[in-house]
């Protein structure tokens, strides 16, 4: 992390070309304070193009057979049925009655094959985009797209999780800058001022401060003297905006659209932060992985999710995001197509699928086919690298770029993937 | 299929009832594992479901099956009328679906969209004049015996799990996966009571599931019982981590009388059964294997248990009260009888 800035610029820890808007105001004008980084007008064209992310992550490994790709009447089916959805010829499962509503917004990927069936692995796999190797400390999507999307006009975090708390340890050589920070529906802890504390006193205190960094830092600047001081920043716009992550303030209409329960607050939360500008949500949905009665555990899961994340979709759309913002329902692997003897399904990486919408992903594609019984990918088999090189190509992302760290140049995805050409529109 | 339940315990057997000499007569095997059976009251078949989504009728003279297709998913639950000659299959298709139970290349009589969801239980009353149904639009429905809508019953905020006609004709009980059995009254359609079965119901809050429910339920002999059983102990309901349990209520009070529960046995209990001379019997089946169990009423743990092949998933008893049936994973259909085994014949000493 320690930096040499004796040529006093913050290059080195910026990254490359794609990324120097996102430090347009670079890391000088923190100590003046985020809120100063750009002008009204360059903000607002910036918000317009900024690009989002969101990713609801089925925890344990939602079944490929009860969502994306059924298989009815077939000796691996299940007792599900598949039904039409908005874009002709293609189903899926009859547990997705809303979201069938808006396949054509949508794109799914059926022939992913991980070739692992552990979670842990899997789940590295789909949000690092590469298999884990030790001592190897890679940066994970929301990290990465926090960074090479960053807005320099929006002071608030990049890189939110919900539902979760604190720090995430998940943004290696960016940084924790780039890191998740775990929230659940309500402001931050600890982010308003505390009563004791006027303002003019807490202004005094905080225009100290800055005064103590700026003078220790034209001595003794580092990567780190830069992080506390821009945590502190963050901090300070993240108090004046703490209403932003109050998902009470959306309307009740909507709160009832999107179901009462954890995860439809939760989805209400990532459509009031992506609005907000923040670049990365990650929302989860437990639990898939259902090694017993799989069938009713789905029916419980998928009835919630449904009719959460078509709202979500729906929304997006009809605000004139979706163009910008990538949705991806992924988990760390699918489901066996074979039945155990507790009506469970077991891990499965073999043939599976992800569903993902908007970005510069062709509306309403089927990308790869597994066989009859889902036992196999038989055209257009990819990977969980395939699939992150595709998430940043998404978003407009040059997914074969680096980032520059300490002058070595560290690849933003697997060199030897590439995205999925024949999703991207 | 209560009518068999109670005839059974009505009717006197032949040959010594004893649930300690059970064994296992006779295996008879599908081509798809097994979901559901049922024997038809005249004790001439047993009918089974497989995920194959078929129904299956197996001769019993004979083992014989011979497939019937016509459900576009799987099949829950059988039921017959009073007489034997129409069955009834219900299933994961939404449809309640009429057979004629002895014909030779069957046809459906009548399919009926009966609810909106999976259907998951159908009883016929003893008189034979209705048929109860239960799914997971958490709806009770009353049909008349062609088929008619007769009345909706509304209360239950879970999925309907089972479904038991009183003998006596006058009430239903419909159990939920929150561990409710409501107890309706057929000629107005209200509610009169809710037996309390909470027990066999989880929410496990780090997987975010509810998970159990009223598999099944069942009336004593004597009427003065009623068990309803599933499981407990769900400390991990994803991965099949449970025990099987059986609550005993009061008929009169209403009142929990006992829990029963297997020593060593992990699973659920997909079904029980009252046998003539009070034993309880139920089938369990889960991460410990299959079993039949036996209780007496006035015992928490079980007098007996029969350790089967493989994992049951359904089982029901025989007209006669001598036998019971179970469907397995392993596609296999296990006849077990409940007296002791046949003396083999003496082998003829040599000349």
């Amino acid at each position: 992390m320690k930096c040499d800035y004796a040529c006093l610029s913050g290059e080195h820890e910026i990254g490359r070309r794609q990324f120097l808007g996102g430090l347009a105001g670079g890391v000088g004008a923190v100590a003046g304070g985020l809120g100063m980084m750009a002008s009204p007008a360059a903000a607002k064209q910036l918000s317009k193009d900024q690009k989002r992310v969101v990713v609801i992550y089925m925890s344990g490994g939602l079944s490929q057979l009860e969502s994306w790709d059924p298989k009815p009447k077939t000796k691996t089916g299940g007792p599900f049925r598949a039904i039409p959805t908005s874009v002709p010829g293609v189903h899926i499962s009859e547990l997705l009655p809303l979201t069938a509503q808006h396949m054509d917004k949508l794109s799914i990927v059926r022939g992913i094959n991980t070739k692992n069936g552990d979670h842990g692995k899997g789940s590295y796999q789909m949000q690092y985009g590469r298999d884990k190797r030790p001592g190897i400390q890679l940066p994970n999507l929301g990290a990465v797209c926090a960074k090479a999307l960053e807005s320099p006009t929006n002071p608030l975090p990049g890189h939110i999780r919900i539902p979760g708390g604190g720090r995430g340890n998940d943004a290696a050589y960016l940084g924790p800058r780039y890191a998740s920070i775990g929230i659940n529906g309500k402001p931050p802890a600890n982010s308003a001022r505390v009563t004791s504390l006027t303002e003019g006193a807490d202004q005094a205190r905080n225009a100290f401060r800055r005064k103590a960094n700026s003078r220790f830092d034209r001595q003794r600047r580092t990567a780190q003297t830069d992080a506390y001081t821009y945590s502190y920043e963050q901090a300070q716009e993240l108090m004046k905006q703490r209403d932003v992550f109050d998902v009470s303030k959306e309307p009740a209409a909507d709160h009832e659209r999107y179901g009462k329960h954890d995860f439809g607050k939760h989805c209400l939360m990532a459509r009031r932060l992506l609005e907000n500008g923040i670049t990365f949500v990650q929302l989860s949905h437990s639990n898939y992985d259902t090694h017993n009665e799989n069938f009713n555990f789905h029916l419980e899961q998928l009835g919630e999710f449904d009719r959460s994340y078509a709202a979500l979709v729906s929304d997006l759309h009809d605000r004139g995001m979706l163009d910008s913002t990538l949705i991806i329902v992924m988990s760390e692997f699918g489901r066996t197509p074979n039945i155990n003897k507790y009506y469970g399904r077991d891990h499965w990486g073999t043939a599976w699928s992800v569903c993902l919408a908007g970005g510069k992903l062709q509306r309403g594609a089927v990308v790869g086919k597994t066989n009859a019984g889902g036992t196999a990918v038989i055209e257009d088999e990819v990977d969980h690298g395939h699939l992150f090189h595709t998430y940043l190509s998404a978003v407009g992302l040059d997914s074969s770029d680096t980032f520059d760290i300490g002058g070595r140049p560290i690849p933003l995805a697997d060199p030897r993937r590439a995205p999925i050409s024949k999703i991207l529109s | 299929m209560n009518q068999e339940k109670t005839a059974a315990a009505a009717k006197p057997a032949a040959t010594p009832l004893d649930a300690k000499q059970a064994h296992v007569k006779a295996t008879w095997k599908h081509g798809s594992p097994l979901i559901a059976c049922r024997y038809d009251p005249k004790g001439r078949f047993l009918f089974t479901s497989g995920e194959d989504y078929s129904l299956q009728r197996w001769d019993l003279a004979t083992g014989k099956p011979t497939v019937w297709a016509a459900h576009e998913s799987w099949i829950r639950d059988i039921a017959f009328m009073a007489d034997g000659e129409t069955a009834i299959s219900v299933g994961c298709d939404d449809k309640m679906i009429f057979w004629a139970t002895a014909a030779e290349k069957p046809t459906p009589l009548k399919t009926i969209e009966a609810h909106k969801g999976w259907i998951r239980a159908v009883e016929v009353s003893p008189d034979g004049k209705m048929i109860a149904t239960g799914g997971n639009d958490n709806l009770v429905k009353l049909w008349n015996a062609d088929g008619s809508l007769q009345k909706e019953l509304t209360g239950h905020d879970s999925n309907v799990y089972s479904i038991f006609f009183h003998p006596g004709g006058e009430f239903l009980l419909s159990g939920d996966l929150a561990g409710k059995v409501h107890q309706w009254e057929l000629s107005t359609g209200k509610l009169v009571r809710t037996f309390d079965a909470k027990d066999l119901h989880t929410y496990n809050g780090g997987q975010k599931v509810h998970y159990g429910g009223v598999r099944s339920i069942a009336l004593s002999p004597d009427g003065k019982h009623l068990a309803c059983c599933g499981l407990h102990k769900a400390t991990n309901p994803l991965g099949a981590v449970n025990e099987p349990l059986v609550m005993l209520f009061e008929w009169e009070s209403g009142k929990k009388v006992r829990s029963q529960v297997a020593a060593g046995v992990k699973g659920i209990l997909w079904q029980v059964n009252w046998l003539a001379d009070g034993t309880l019997a139920a089938a369990s089946g889960g991460s410990g294997g299959g079993f039949l169990i036996f209780w007496k009423t006035g015992a928490d743990k079980e007098f007996h248990k029969l350790k089967l092949p493989n994992t049951a998933r359904d089982a029901d008893l025989h007209p006669n009260g001598l036998e019971l049936a179970t469907v397995h994973h392993d596609r296999q259909v296990r006849i077990t009888r409940l007296t002791a085994k046949p003396t083999p014949d003496k082998p003829k000493p040599k000349k």
